[in-house]
């Protein structure tokens, strides 16, 4: 793919299209159980990008000859909607779609255990709703909180953000115009944990120099869209075990999100 | 070593639980001498050992747990149940009859079909091979009748109580039996519809509240207002 420099990404005040700050990251919201028949769901609105996620096991696999005597059967479907980009994309998975697919799952695989259920099978949904670049990075952030919403055990909640290179210069978290006009794109997924890299890829032209920088501003917003991430499980657990976090007392430390709930009348007599 | 989390504080996976000599327990996975939580849930220790109670999870079948299931399938090797776990069940064909079974003579729909609901145990089960039931024990078998409920399988300890205090306490100011699976399905009958009534809602309230400190006590309270309100409709 050629990355033509057509007109400016960057503007004289050093802000991008959208008007943010080279190291500045999209705005991002997250829900976690958004969908009632799921094992375990979430959704992310990540700048333009709307993004669903479904979980479904452990259950039995089916058709049954791939289920695998050692292991779960771990299954991924990226599909992006009809209606998700600016022209109708044809609904049946394209060669991109399957690529992706292919690559999300290998991305999140190393974090299940899934050794503890072998001949199961754990099937993981990514609906495009609306795309703005970026998609499998949001794809696999929103995945993996919809497989610790299913109550699957995972070593970490991977978390993936890109990074890129427009007008020469490095800059993190590349939007749709950004990605198509821009010198060069990098996704990067880690597991925050171990700062394990489960996700690498690169399309365009850098400098090793830039590649290096780039890389690590990824990384560095990997580690942002984590916090979001923990915050929203743990608000959406906080919420619905108020007491809980409340019973813990004002032992969790009161920077937590969860020290708004006060529901100080409740009996401690276990 | 130093254990990193308090007691009935809020854990995802991935987090740390201790470091140094500690035995990892339910939900948990230890890493270059570390331990670490798996699953989104409550900490706990209990001495050296540290757990994780899930928050939200499914069912995994364990030997002598009494589930509720859902024939299925009806197979040579006998009924196939769904028992709300990522494997499902084999009920073979000779616990059913009292003689041994034989095809041509004897009907497997006769005693269950696809459809109909058992109370059985796991008598064998470990991944290799999907688990195997029992209704060969008073009480088990088919259900006749009475009403299910649903309630998510992390929750059914605290339905049951310490040393079945929950349990015991609802049957008893109720009048129903309640036959609790350990797969989150639970069996209410034999009492009036309006105390059977009253039993469900308890129980989707204990789901609600199972984290929470002095649920018996809250059970008890609510259910004497509700046993009191309903002597006063009837008075009317």
């Amino acid at each position: 793919m050629s990355k033509k420099k057509s007109e400016k990404l960057i503007n004289d005040q050093g802000l991008r299209v959208d008007g943010r700050k080279l190291d500045q990251l999209r705005p991002i919201k997250i829900e976690v159980g958004t969908l009632e028949k799921a094992d375990g769901s979430a959704y992310i609105e990540w700048g333009k990008n709307k993004i669903m996620a479904a979980v479904y096991g452990p259950r039995e696999v089916h058709p049954r000859h791939l289920a695998l005597a050692d292991r779960t059967l771990f299954r991924c479907r990226y599909h992006m909607a009809p209606f998700s980009t600016e022209e109708r994309k044809n609904p049946a998975p394209s060669r991109r779609e399957i690529e992706l697919s292919k690559v999300i799952r290998e991305a999140i695989e190393p974090s299940v255990f899934t050794e503890l259920f072998p001949r199961t099978g754990i099937d993981v949904f990514i609906e495009v709703l609306q795309s703005d670049g970026g998609t499998r990075c949001a794809g696999i952030t929103v995945a993996s909180i919809a497989l610790a919403d299913a109550g699957i055990p995972l070593r970490d909640l991977v978390v993936a953000c890109a990074a890129g290179k427009i007008d020469d210069q490095v800059v993190l978290d590349l939007n749709d115009i950004e990605d198509q006009k821009g010198q060069a794109d990098l996704p990067v997924a880690i597991s925050p944990r171990t700062g394990e890299v489960t996700l690498l890829q690169m399309d365009g032209n850098m400098s090793s120099e830039e590649y290096e920088k780039a890389l690590y501003l990824a990384i560095e917003g990997c580690r942002q869209v984590h916090t979001m991430q923990r915050d929203t499980l743990k608000k959406k657990y906080a919420r619905e075990h108020e007491v809980a976090v409340e019973a813990a007392g004002g032992e969790v430390e009161s920077s937590e999100s969860e020290n708004q709930h006060e529901n100080e009348g409740e009996a401690t007599n276990e | 070593m130093t254990l990193l989390v308090e007691k009935r504080q809020l854990v995802l996976p991935g987090d740390i639980l201790s470091e140094g000599d500690f035995n990892p327990g339910e939900n948990t996975y230890r890493e270059n001498g570390k331990l670490y939580a798996s699953i989104t849930g409550l900490a706990n220790v209990a001495g050296r050992n540290i757990y994780v109670v899930a928050l939200k999870g499914f069912y995994m079948p364990i030997v002598g747990d009494l589930v509720i299931g859902k024939v299925v399938d009806l197979r040579l090797s006998g009924w196939i149940v769904d028992i709300n776990a990522p494997y499902t069940a084999v009920l073979s064909t000779g616990e059913a009859f009292d003689r041994s079974f034989n095809s041509r003579r004897d009907e497997m729909s006769d005693y269950a079909d696809v459809g109909d609901l058992l109370v059985a145990k796991v008598v064998a089960f470990d991944r290799t091979r999907d688990p195997q039931l029992t209704i060969k024990e008073p009480g088990l078998g088919k259900v006749q009748q009475g009403r299910l409920v649903r309630i998510m399988p992390t929750k059914i300890p605290r339905v049951i109580g310490r040393k079945g205090s929950m349990i015991n306490l609802l049957t008893r100011e109720t009048n129903t039996r309640i036959t609790v699976g350990q797969n989150g399905l639970i069996l209410v009958s034999g009492g009036t519809l309006e105390m059977e009534a009253l039993a469900i809602k308890i129980l989707h309230m204990i789901e609600r509240e199972a984290h929470t400190l002095g649920l018996t006590d809250r059970v008890e309270e609510l259910l004497k207002k509700e046993k009191g309100s309903s002597v006063e409709q009837e008075e009317k």
